[in-house]
């Protein structure tokens, strides 16, 4: 069993970065996996210039979605939302790096899709379908 | 035997032949295929006595010869069989259930109850036969009882709109229990929005059994209804459902049972519970999906309005009028799931020739084991639901501190032991219990002390990974 979750995934379940709260966020969403009762909320600082200036999330859950919450925060902190918007679900996948079966998919997407509607008002979504990614 | 007749759809008078529902024994009725015994590694726990209604350890269960019969024992995954601890969920199927569904499909495919030639009349004598041995099962005393749903849940939808529209009305009050399926909640929740009713609910202590005097103080509030489940499907509790029948009875309640995990794994018989409707899923209970019964008193099926409309449920319909048909066909309008009843009609006789008395000490053995081996093997882990395996079904649920259940399952899985992780469609048990999700191992006729064992190794191997 040891090939399913590789190393930095459990990494990023023992110490998830950007785990906490904002003191007065701009964007606050709540996200959740009615499937296992996961729950995630995520909260971004924007500055001016549409830039995410600050980010961090709360909640609980399996290893999968606290170590995709991890990576996607790491990864939109400094972006602006024209390339937040960027940001696909393949890629959320890719970046996990491992194998992610139908059942669990709903783990892996629940920040990615979180932070979507976080930012439906002010993003312009590249047009993705709600199907599972190829 | 006796013959009856009763009128088609279609005005004529289609002769049945039935099966007494006292008759005899289902093994002497040939025919069937009877599972093997008496071979292989048999379970002793000596802590645990066993149920006073149950036999002695002298004639268990032989589930390695059980493992024959069921053809999915066959497939490899990664050099092994599965171990397969999800029967809660669903039941595995033997052969003789597969060949049951696929008979009827291959050589007698015709609908029931409508035509006169005699493809038609073998499919009805073998819908109908399945009724009969439904009612055998399950002690009904008259086979006008059994109702053919697809499942439990259809059941307790079934009486809820039918019954519970006519009987429940603004400030009634029907008692339900924090261990209840969402199956035996949610339909409860629509009537009473609909009719300005109330749900109260028996609380559980924390061995997850029911405080007693807490359904007492509610009976005092004269609850029109009162249905509860008889083992849960969370953690595996037993109900004592006699007494709490009894009980509702003398407070004026009617008493609706939830089944779906009783009648799989343990000798049922609704005329000693006494109860007035009782719900439960074939396919728990190695029948094909789409079987399901809802049972109740013969009086109050006829007293019943219609569930659905359409074909069969009638015996004359006019433009602006229709004239019902009897019980229990009143309940099943359109075609039904003609193959999944014959089906659970072949389970039904695999489950008797193995004997449910030897089935519930089966597994009363192997959940004394399973908890006796998850304490002892698994350091840390949080088992929930009773202490003693005298007091639950076949059913373990449990946490693995730091470990979510999703991962565990995902994991367990690389290891080829299937469990179930999540609420197990019982939220409000998970907020009780403090836990959003839950693993759960629950356990059949096929399971063996190796696929326990094979669970508590890969929990450890769970546990490393994550240590």
């Amino acid at each position: 069993m040891d090939d399913l979750y590789r190393a930095e995934i459990l990494e990023h379940y023992r110490h998830p970065h950007n785990f906490g709260t904002l003191e007065h966020p701009d964007v606050t969403q709540e996200g959740s996996n009615p499937l296992c009762g996961d729950r995630l909320t995520l909260m971004l600082d924007i500055d001016e210039q549409g830039k995410v200036t600050e980010v961090a999330f709360t909640g609980r859950g399996c290893a999968i979605s606290q170590a995709s919450a991890s990576m996607l925060t790491d990864r939109i902190r400094g972006l602006s939302l024209a390339e937040v918007s960027k940001i696909g679900r393949q890629d959320v996948i890719d970046e996990l790096g491992i194998e992610i079966s139908p059942a669990r998919l709903k783990c892996a997407l629940l920040s990615v899709d979180t932070l979507r509607r976080a930012l439906e008002d002010r993003v312009a979504w590249q047009a993705e379908t709600e199907e599972e990614p190829a | 035997m006796a013959n009856v007749e009763r009128r088609s759809e279609d005005g004529g008078t289609l002769p049945i032949t039935l099966v007494p529902v006292d008759g005899p024994d289902p093994r002497a009725e040939g025919a069937l295929v009877v599972p093997r015994a008496g071979i292989g590694r048999s379970l002793s726990a000596p802590t645990e006595p066993p149920d006073a209604a149950s036999v002695s350890g002298s004639d268990p269960l032989d589930p390695e010869a059980i493992r024959r019969d069921f053809p999915i024992f066959e497939r490899d995954f990664g050099g092994r069989r599965v171990a397969y601890l999800d029967s809660a969920a669903t039941s595995l199927k033997p052969r003789s259930v597969i060949d049951a569904v696929d008979g009827y499909n291959a050589r007698y495919s015709a609908n029931v109850h409508r035509g006169i030639y005699a493809l038609g009349e073998e499919a009805t004598a073998a819908y109908e036969g399945a009724r009969d041995k439904v009612a055998r099962f399950i002690g009904a005393r008259d086979r006008h009882e059994i109702v053919f749903v697809r499942n439990a849940t259809e059941a307790i939808n079934l009486v809820a709109a039918t019954w519970g529209r006519r009987h429940i009305g603004a400030g009634d009050t029907i008692v339900l229990t924090e261990l209840e399926h969402h199956s035996n909640l949610v339909p409860w929740q629509l009537l009473v929005q609909e009719k300005d009713a109330d749900l109260e609910f028996v609380p559980i202590d924390e061995e997850g059994r029911l405080i007693q005097a807490n359904f007492d103080a509610l009976l005092r509030t004269k609850p029109k209804l009162v249905a509860f489940t008889h083992v849960s499907n969370g953690i595996g509790t037993i109900n004592p459902v006699r007494e709490m029948v009894d009980r509702a009875h003398a407070a004026g309640a009617l008493v609706l049972i939830d089944g779906a995990q009783s009648v799989p794994h343990m000798p049922v018989n609704v005329a000693e519970l006494d109860c007035d409707f009782f719900a439960f899923s074939g396919h728990k209970a190695l029948g094909p999906t789409g079987s399901g019964v809802l049972w109740a008193r013969r009086e109050l099926l006829e007293a019943m309005p219609p569930y659905m409309g359409g074909g069969e449920m009638i015996l004359e319909v006019h433009l602006r009028s229709t004239v019902y048909n009897d019980v229990p066909w009143k309940f099943e309008a359109g075609t039904p799931d003609i193959a999944a009843a014959i089906g659970l009609g072949a389970a039904i006789d695999y489950l008797s020739a193995l004997r449910m008395d030897r089935v519930r000490e089966h597994e009363r053995l192997l959940t004394a084991y399973a908890l006796d081996a998850l304490a002892h093997g698994v350091p840390g882990l949080l088992l929930h639901g009773p202490h003693s395996a005298g007091e639950r079904a076949g059913v373990v649920t449990f946490n693995l501190p730091g470990v979510h259940p999703h991962d565990v399952a995902s994991l367990l899985d690389r290891e080829a032991v299937a469990i179930r992780a999540g609420h197990h469609c019982t939220q409000p048990l998970h907020e009780r219990l403090g836990e959003a999700a839950t693993a759960r191992a629950s356990f059949g006729v096929y399971t063996t002390t190796d696929d326990i064992d094979r669970l508590v190794a890969a929990l450890r191997k769970v546990q490393a990974l994550f240590a």
